[in-house]
């Protein structure tokens, strides 16, 4: 049941990624982004994490695509022509993305006892919600980086409303 | 159906629920519109629909029949692909929704819930991501119509959406702090014991989160006195200007599930779901399977009736906001006062056990 669904949804969110580069109007290039997150929410949901599904469709595709989507709109951007691009795109972006697909695999699949494993659905039945254990975790080890991460994010919206505003 | 296995049975009647579910939807969306024409009539001293069968009862049916019949006008500068796809957006997350909803107390027939088509343990978090997408109808209706009064409504209305949507996710979050859960079942059980004295809104004291949680729905629900997507005097229907017909009609059917979605979740969250206000006093009167299970399903219908009533009131009675005082109102009142309720709820929490 859940392999099913893994395979469906991780084929449509690779093909969903393909479209978002093939399409030329950036709504449709943003809407496919949309698909790609929500097919993620349902990998991450078919591993057992259905906070983080949630968490992925309510922040990814619920705020931050539409803010994307509103601003295309805004900016009433139309489609983008086609040009030639550099040279150097064309003769170092294949093989650089393959190397680097080559090099993210080798450190997954070298790594592999290291970062263990999980079962596909094998989380989906267990008693202890998601809730509790991610926020243990927040709150205990990962409490320092948690917080300079969001105070990082304080000052970007702070940075924001600095360029924002004409007069201070 | 002994000779059924419990997977067949557990299909069936899943199928069954959604099925009956699905029907009572949307001839509740249906009423929704001819109790809000009815009301707004009464309070604007008329009468409302009285023609079509006893009291007018019939009028949503001959509605519905007068927009399936219309011409559906396709218009030839639209993007057409995402202009068919954002009604369909609209209305299907509209009723996706409903699914996660507890209607009844828990009514267990061969290890299957009857009241509740999936019992779901992120069902708050269902709830608020599947309304989250909702915008997506709206946001791509405005955009693909190619039409400027259409994307004035369809920014207006993603503008606000997003605005709200950080003040309602917090006002309920008083709600899972003192539930310790988020699943639905799990918030209503934890408002069970006392009655009327142990809901959220009044021996919870979330009365703070209930209103902000109000307020900001009617936000999301681009209800008035938040309708300014659509605000007819400025910009002649706002997203659905160039929609006709059954895509009209999509978009109308998912702004009054939304409306019974929010009127559920309000129940649910602060006003106890089906639990009867007078607790277990009553217990003994109606103690058989039956008759407790329909009477929960009353209680919670009765608490849903009363939310969407207010609604109906609040359109009634208020006007419409200026834009700028909705975006003052969102971020420097709502978005404050939300967070104050939830340090607050957690003091109270922490302090008490």
């Amino acid at each position: 049941m859940e392999i099913v669904l893994f395979i469906l949804f991780g084929l449509l969110a690779v093909a969903a990624a393909l479209n978002l580069l093939f399409q030329r109007h950036p709504i449709n290039s943003a809407l496919s982004l949309v698909v790609v997150m929500m097919s993620l929410a349902v990998l991450y949901w078919s591993l057992g994490a259905e906070f983080l599904a949630a968490a992925q469709v309510i922040v990814y595709a619920g705020a931050i695509m539409v803010l994307f989507i509103f601003v295309v709109m805004l900016l009433n951007a139309g489609e983008e022509e086609r040009t030639h691009g550099s040279k150097i795109a064309y003769i170092v972006g294949i093989p650089g993305a393959g190397a680097i697909f080559c090099l993210l695999s080798f450190a997954f699949l070298s790594e592999r006892s290291q970062l263990g494993s999980t079962t596909l659905g094998g989380y989906l039945s267990s008693a202890v919600s998601n809730i509790t254990e991610i926020s243990h975790i927040l709150f205990t080890s990962l409490l320092l980086p948690f917080e300079v991460t969001s105070l990082l994010i304080l000052v970007a919206i702070l940075g924001a409303v600095v360029l924002a505003r004409k007069e201070l | 159906m002994s000779h059924l296995t419990n997977f067949e049975v557990f299909f069936l009647l899943s199928i069954l629920k959604i099925a009956v579910v699905l029907v009572i939807t949307l001839m509740g969306v249906a009423y929704t519109v001819l109790l809000e024409r009815k009301f707004l009539g009464h309070l604007q001293n008329r009468w409302g629909p009285s023609r079509v069968g006893p009291f007018g009862l019939l009028q949503p049916l001959v509605d519905g029949l007068k927009l399936f019949l219309k011409e559906d006008m396709m218009p030839l500068a639209v993007e057409r692909p995402l202009f068919i796809l954002a009604p369909i957006i609209a209305l299907g997350c509209a009723l996706i929704s409903i699914a996660v909803v507890p209607f009844g107390q828990a009514t267990m027939v061969h290890g299957v819930d009857l009241f509740q088509i999936a019992n779901v343990n992120i069902g708050l978090l269902v709830v608020l991501g599947v309304t989250s997408i909702g915008v997506y109808g709206i946001t791509l209706s405005g955009w693909s119509s190619n039409n400027k009064y259409s994307l004035f409504g369809s920014l207006r209305s993603t503008a606000q959406v997003i605005s709200y949507e950080l003040a309602l996710g917090l006002s309920l979050v008083g709600v899972v702090l003192r539930a310790g859960t988020l699943s639905l079942r799990g918030i209503v059980d934890s408002q069970t014991a006392h009655g009327a004295l142990s809901w959220n809104i009044f021996g919870g004291f979330q009365f703070v989160g209930f209103f902000i949680y109000l307020m900001a729905a009617y936000a999301e629900t681009n209800r008035s006195p938040f309708d300014l997507p659509e605000a007819e005097s400025e910009l002649v229907a706002g997203y659905h200007t160039e929609y006709s017909s059954m895509k009209f009609a999509m978009f109308f059917m998912a702004e009054y599930a939304n409306m019974i979605t929010v009127a559920c979740v309000a129940t649910l969250l602060f006003f106890g779901g089906a639990s009867s206000p007078f607790g277990h006093t009553f217990d003994h009167v109606a103690s058989g399977a039956i008759p407790s299970g329909i009477l929960s399903i009353f209680w919670f219908v009765a608490k849903v009736f009363g939310f969407l009533l207010l609604y109906i009131w609040v359109r009634g009675t208020l006007p419409r906001f200026r834009y700028d005082q909705l975006m003052d109102f969102g971020w420097k009142f709502l978005l404050p006062v939300a967070m104050v309720n939830i340090l607050a709820t957690a003091l109270a929490l922490a302090y008490h056990g």
